[in-house]
């Protein structure tokens, strides 16, 4: 025991300044860098116009009406957060679904169905994926193109536009790969979708 | 069109053996004391927190003070991190007013994140307050990293020194990998992901409106979403350099907040296996014969290459129940296609295939897409990186000295091949040497096979899963080959906050983290002390290709031996009835 009590009280000081040193200084660091250097990313990249915020350009929205570019599909959260007077806030959860049982091919087939229902000038052509399944964080801001482009001819009958215009707006807010090669290319639904109802010009 | 899919790979592999090979110098010079660029800056700070700690750091630890070192300064720590998350209700930076987490929760929390493996029973954005996560958590990101580290530099003191005792300072040790290492890399790691929108403030979490409200069945209008905000990048860069893998998010790197595109993925998954890829180098370097430590790299890299490529093939397959015969479009046409249920568009299949290929291998467990939801053997090769005792590449430090471990088991098993002494990098290998190996090595094994079959047993446990049959089977496995790989990873559907879970795999975490430690000082210990015997014609070269073959093979063999039968009963059977 002589010999550990030293070393427990050096210990205990190794352990403070760590924990200043590690968990304090270097959080400080970053955050004041961060925001000096790049402000609106590292507060949540909100899409604010003329002081309404609109939503995180990072963080999905479930969209289901026939005049929006619909996303991810997505298992709303409202049990979670709740704003000051108790109203749920809308966030996302992944399904963690087993992609074998037969529970998860009735869910698709279910939501293949309600696909081609509200696409019928795309029949006969095989859904792409992305608009059948639920993401990694429930949160998927984007969507492939092969998805978005499968939408077009739906919203621009809706929206009494031309679908090259759709498509023109959906080409402006597609991420191509990083350096053209790692990743996938996406659209930014709640970007899209803004564009579409003429809020982001 | 999968062709892309493996030039990315390609790239992936590449770019870390080329970042790797510089910081594996840089490492090995900084741990002797020698002059690097940062000296200048950093030497006078270390001089400052030695005056204050009031150590000399010229005194040399044998292992048994070593080892008391490792224990007491984990302890401490140990103690700090609980406290702070069970009385979080009243500590200060704490916007949202998370409560006060339960004991069993935070006894969970505490041996996940004292022990490296960062597994999370619980979702960080609702249930953690700043404080816990910055003073809390993000300080045990780069503590445990820098303990892993400091074990594996006692090691490899053992090998190099002759017929002394000292294995060197643990204080200095773990000064210089934070100073030198750690807080440099994920300074400049964690403001690049900043810049690409990585949250890190201290704000409340805002509030927008949803362009689209949503109706609930009850009638309920939704009108507002919460967008959670906090100090994510800094803990998020040393998560990932620290092996670590805790994320600030629930959904860990697949939350957009905390992986937001393809050039913070490509930083955060570098990231993963950079220090474990570049401490083989140092290792080379450091024991004065590069050859060695390129052979414990391409045994590693070989199999890495090997399970990521299976996870690729597999989920660019996915499955028939989602293909609905072919009605479901799965090819990689202005899409990823394959198995996207739980991945992110904007990773696909290759970026999220290879991430949890790295995340396994490495005891990572940060993950970028959800494996619960992968393909029956998409989401085994993941299980089976773990149960190889997380020695491929595995955690910063630990990773190595396992795999010194099973490289000390293969020279033996040679060695009685050809019927000579065993003997490894001029330290004759005895029974001593031989019954701690067998520890480092089957501490794992045991911490999976018995936490798992307890599990199994426990009626209460059949309520945490979240899917039924072999799949049900294959959340348990993981859970507890997760924990006892100290990797962190989830099959994230399984509840995992319960009583019993939270403290079995607490235990469990703590026991295949502590007895490793502990049979690799006393290793380092017994080595240190004997002669370094001259190679003769008849001594094994453990540099060629043949025994990376051999080392391969004994760590295969046993990660079989103790596994098939449960891989049978999950993943395999799943796969069988699809």
């Amino acid at each position: 025991m002589k010999t550990i009590l030293p070393i427990f009280r050096k210990m205990i000081v190794f352990a403070l300044l760590l924990t200043i040193l590690c968990g304090g200084l270097y959080t400080l660091s970053v955050t004041g860098i961060a925001q000096v250097l790049f402000p609106h990313t590292a507060n949540g990249s909100i899409i604010e116009i003329d002081g309404k915020k609109y939503g995180s350009a990072l963080l999905a929205q479930q969209f289901t009406e026939d005049k929006y570019l619909w996303g991810r599909i997505m298992n709303v959260d409202t049990a979670t957060f709740t704003d000051e007077s108790g109203q749920p806030l809308s966030y996302g959860t992944p399904s963690n679904l087993a992609v074998t049982s037969e529970e998860y091919e009735q869910l698709i087939s279910e939501r293949v169905q309600k696909i081609l229902a509200a696409h019928p000038d795309q029949a006969g052509k095989p859904i792409p994926v992305d608009l059948v399944t639920c993401s990694g964080s429930g949160l998927d801001p984007e969507i492939s193109v092969a998805a978005a482009k499968y939408q077009i001819e739906r919203i621009a009958n809706q929206r009494h536009i031309t679908s090259q215009e759709v498509e023109a707006i959906i080409d402006r807010y597609t991420t191509s790969r990083f350096l053209g090669i790692f990743g996938e290319p996406v659209v930014n639904v709640l970007k899209v979708n803004l564009a579409l109802d003429g809020i982001l010009k | 069109m999968m062709t892309s899919a493996w030039i990315q790979i390609a790239l992936y592999l590449i770019i870390l053996i080329l970042l790797a090979i510089p910081l594996g110098n840089y490492i090995g010079k900084v741990m002797t004391g020698e002059k690097v660029f940062l000296s200048k800056l950093i030497a006078p700070i270390e001089k400052v927190i030695y005056k204050l700690l009031k150590v000399d750091v010229s005194e040399e630890m044998n292992w048994k003070k070593y080892a008391i070192s490792v224990f007491v300064f984990s302890g401490i720590f140990f103690v700090l991190l609980f406290g702070i998350q069970v009385l979080q209700g009243v500590l200060p930076l704490n916007p949202e007013g998370l409560k006060n987490v339960r004991w069993d929760l935070a006894f969970n929390t505490t041996s996940s994140f004292v022990t490296n493996t960062n597994w999370q029973a619980y979702s960080g954005e609702s249930t953690l307050s700043y404080f816990t996560q910055m003073l809390g958590l993000t300080v045990q990101n780069f503590v445990s990293a820098a303990v892993g580290i400091a074990v594996l530099f006692a090691l490899i003191r053992g090998f190099v020194r002759v017929q002394k005792k000292g294995l060197g300072n643990f204080y200095q040790d773990v000064t210089r990998i934070i100073l030198y290492i750690l807080i440099p890399l994920s300074l400049v790691s964690a403001v690049a992901l900043t810049s690409q929108g990585v949250s890190q403030n201290f704000k409340a979490y805002e509030q927008v409106d949803l362009v689209e409200p949503i109706v609930l069945e009850d009638g309920t209008v939704i009108e507002k979403g919460v967008v959670p905000l906090g100090p994510a990048a800094s803990q998020i860069a040393i998560k990932q350099l620290g092996t670590n893998g805790g994320g600030f998010y629930g959904t860990n790197s697949a939350h957009p907040l905390e992986n937001p595109n393809n050039v913070t993925n490509l930083i955060e998954m570098l990231s993963i296996l950079l220090i474990p890829a570049a401490l083989c180098f140092t290792f080379g370097r450091n024991i004065h014969d590069r050859r060695q430590g390129r052979a414990i790299f391409a045994a590693m890299f070989i199999v890495l290459t090997l399970a990521t490529s299976a996870i690729v093939v597999n989920e660019q397959m996915a499955t028939p129940q989602l293909s609905q015969n072919q009605t479901v479009d799965l090819t990689p046409h202005q899409q990823a296609g394959g198995n996207m249920e739980g991945k992110e568009s904007r990773f696909g299949i290759a970026a999220s295939s290879t991430w949890t290929a790295f995340t396994t291998a490495a005891s990572n467990g940060s993950v970028n897409a959800m494996h619960d939801s992968y393909t029956p053997l998409g989401g085994m090769i993941p299980m089976i990186l773990m149960q190889l005792g997380e020695v491929i590449f595995g955690g910063v430090g630990c990773g190595l000295y396992g795999m010194i471990g099973f490289v000390i088991l293969t020279v033996f098993i040679a060695g009685l091949m050809v019927g000579r002494t065993p003997e490894y990098l001029g330290k004759k290998i005895e029974p001593y040497e031989m019954k701690m190996a067998v520890v480092l090595c089957l501490a794992t094994p045991i911490a999976i096979l018995i936490g798992s079959g307890i599990a199994a047993i426990v009626p209460s446990v059949a309520d945490s899963l979240n899917n039924g049959g072999a799949h049900g089977f294959s959340e348990l496995l993981y859970t507890y080959t997760s924990a006892g790989g100290n990797n962190g990873s989830a099959f994230a559907g399984f509840n995992a906050n319960t009583i019993f879970v939270n403290l079995s795999t607490g235990f469990s975490m703590l026991f295949a983290r502590f007895a490793p430690i502990l049979a690799t000082l006393a290793i380092a210990g017994s080595l240190v002390k004997k002669k370094k015997i001259a190679t003769g014609a008849g001594t094994l070269a453990t540099h060629n290709a043949m025994f990376v073959g051999l080392l391969i093979f004994v760590i295969v063999l046993i990660g079989a031996l103790s596994f098939f039968p449960a891989l049978a009963l999950g993943p395999i059977a799943e796969f069988f009835g699809m």
